[in-house]
């Protein structure tokens, strides 16, 4: 019998989930390799759990969801989260550095209805995680490596070290040291391949902190060659603003 | 001065290099223009050449600019080194096909074409030199890089132009080509017009020398080439004190200079993958869906967490003690290991680093204060 596959979403934009679907060349194989149980963004048929791999998009930002995540833990043999809602909250964990409730009256016009919670935090934060995907959106061949392994039974080649490294082997020259340019790679963990600065775009960070970053050297540096200081705090605190060490360096860098 | 061996060449003698070498079968790589930087690249025709640019280098920062001088190779290097080409960042080592007890390895023949270096530096063929050493003899040599680097071609360029980032006097490599080349060049622009001295350096390099034609170099030229190295060497200001400089590492491994260099070090493992002579790998074990198996080859860095993983956890998880590690290993260690420097004085990890971090700083502050333990934490 397959294995059992069931995506679930949290606060998210969908993104995530979609990279499974954009694994064209590969989507057969996976289908075939495993029985995507529940996966709505695919399709509304659904088979109850328990699920021998449970893929988490999103982050919790309601106390709704603070029990959901609970339950599909219960349900999951391995939990895997997609993206960078659910290994650091998100861009929606904006909300961490000020009041739901001065966001919410800009945004809506009754904002009695919302019923959310003041932070969005990591899946991590509410449960056991077995493999954590990070990105905005996942890496398609993070996302198809992290299923084979768990097929064969290996623990998935996912990389720690930072972004610097994939774009040294992919030949790209330095934005940073070529260009002055202001690039959050030497303390973003790899993984996508660096794919944004092979396109002249300066790392942004969205794989969240590499492993041992130096978050405050890079800041300096970055100030050096001319980032401001809200410049440099709008970098740290973006896609990954809760991740524990981008979060500290952007704090240090509020006005 | 073995002027038999040697030959003037106008600038067309540089378009009959490049369309020899194609006409021998090698693909050949020069410096070209890309992204903002001199990288190796494809050279068809000396116009691919980098004419008029030249590099301006300091700790961290790296520019191009361009003039009328006339020059080729009037720059230092750049960041990536022809190491790449002979031990490419990821390589499959082999597949395997079948599963259970029919499981087959299936070798990975390479069938890139010879390769023919038009360019490279006096550094980077000292750099070439101890990979022979690390890769090329040692027990087990590795097969991928000692057959790539047996079938290369490698015409160096003395250096004209040294960066401030350069230190290749203090290691002895350059800015005069040594051993090792097949083919060296000497780019002179002076009152006698733009040429170039080449001479040879193997049986190889022999033959395509006797194909170039050329005439004999003239005594003024050879002036022009001594006053060339000598205002390259004068020009190199940067120095790295190597007197004793092993033994002196070796009893400071509880400096608080390492401490120190550990805040600013961002462990990004740049200083590791611009380095022509860092030659560490790492192996990853990868299938697919239909159950297929690869194990794969790519670029490690000593800088990386998981380098030093061992049973029970990483052995160096500090920052503190990578860069040691790494600095100790470039100018102590290696000494031990392969009876020679691990740095040829490039520059380029200087050059390549975010935060610019300078080896040659970090030793000499070590050196002024030789025997300091004072730390400021309490970690190993």
């Amino acid at each position: 019998m397959r294995p059992t596959l069931a995506v679930w979403k949290f606060a998210s934009c969908d993104g995530c989930q979609l990279t499974l679907l954009d694994c064209e060349d590969e989507l057969l194989a996976v289908a075939e390799s495993v029985e995507i149980a529940s996966f709505t963004e695919m399709s509304s048929a659904t088979v109850d759990g328990p699920y021998d791999v449970s893929l988490v998009e999103g982050s919790i930002t309601t106390a709704a969801d603070a029990e959901r995540i609970r339950a599909v833990r219960e349900a999951s043999g391995i939990l895997v989260t997609i993206g960078a809602c659910a290994a650091a909250g998100g861009i929606q964990a904006l909300r961490n550095f000020t009041t739901v409730a001065s966001l919410a009256g800009s945004v809506y016009a009754h904002p009695e209805y919302l019923d959310t919670l003041e932070t969005s935090t990591a899946i991590s934060d509410h449960v056991p995680v077995d493999i954590e995907l990070r990105g905005c959106p996942v890496d398609r061949h993070q996302l198809l490596e992290a299923i084979t392994a768990l097929l064969a039974g290996r623990r998935p080649v996912l990389a720690s070290y930072s972004v610097c490294q994939e774009c040294k082997q992919r030949g790209t020259v330095c934005l940073m040291v070529a260009h002055g340019q202001a690039c959050l790679g030497p303390a973003t963990r790899a993984g996508c391949g660096a794919l944004c600065p092979s396109l002249d775009r300066p790392c942004f960070g969205c794989f969240g902190p590499a492993e041992s970053a130096n978050t405050a050297s890079l800041a300096t540096r970055l100030g050096e060659i001319g980032a401001s200081g809200s410049e440099i705090r709008r970098l740290f605190r973006t896609f990954n603003a809760a991740a524990p060490e981008f979060e500290k360096e952007s704090v240090a860098h509020d006005a | 001065m073995a002027e038999a061996r040697a030959v003037l060449l106008g600038t067309d003698g540089i378009e009959r290099l490049v369309g020899l070498l194609a006409g021998r079968g090698y693909r050949t790589l020069g410096p070209v223009v890309a992204d903002g930087a001199i990288v190796p690249g494809p050279v068809n025709s000396s116009a691919d050449l980098p004419r008029g640019v030249h590099d301006d280098q300091s700790p961290g920062s790296y520019r191009l600019s361009r003039d009328d001088d006339p020059s080729l190779f009037a720059w230092a290097v750049g960041p990536r080194s022809w190491k790449a080409e002979l031990f490419p960042p990821g390589a499959v080592v082999f597949r395997t096909s079948g599963t259970g007890s029919e499981v087959q390895v299936v070798p990975v023949l390479d069938d890139a074409a010879p390769v023919a270096f038009v360019g490279a530096r006096p550094c980077e063929l000292a750099a070439l030199g101890i990979l022979d050493r690390v890769l090329g003899a040692s027990e087990h040599p590795d097969p991928l890089y000692s057959a790539r680097r047996a079938a290369a071609f490698v015409a160096v360029v003395e250096c004209a132009r040294p960066a401030p980032t350069c230190f290749c006097t203090s290691m002895g490599t350059g800015p005069a080509a040594g051993a090792g080349f097949d083919l060296a060049l000497t780019e002179l622009v002076g009152d006698g017009g733009h040429r170039f001295i080449a001479r040879a350096g193997s049986s190889v390099g022999d033959s395509v020398l006797a194909e170039l034609g050329g005439r004999p170099v003239p005594p003024a030229a050879w002036d022009e080439r001594a006053e060339l190295l000598e205002r390259s060497e004068a020009a190199m200001s940067r120095r790295l004190d190597t007197d004793g400089l092993a033994a002196l590492l070796a009893r400071n491994l509880e400096h608080p200079r390492w401490d120190d260099v550990a805040e600013r070090c961002l462990s990004c493992g740049n200083c590791t993958l611009v380095c022509p002579t860092c030659f560490c790998s790492a192996l990853d074990d990868v299938s697919d869906l239909s159950g297929a198996t690869e194990r794969r080859r790519r670029w490690d860095s000593c800088f990386d967490l998981g380098y030093s993983e061992v049973h029970g956890g990483p052995v160096r998880s500090s920052t503190r003690s990578r860069y040691r590690q790494w600095a100790t290993h470039k100018l102590s260690t290696w000494f031990d290991q392969f009876q020679t420097a691990g740095c040829v004085g490039c520059g380029r990890c200087i050059t390549w680093c975010p935060v610019g971090i300078d080896i040659t700083e970090e030793a000499a502050a070590i050196r002024a204060s030789d025997g300091e333990t004072v730390r400021k934490d309490g970690q190993a």
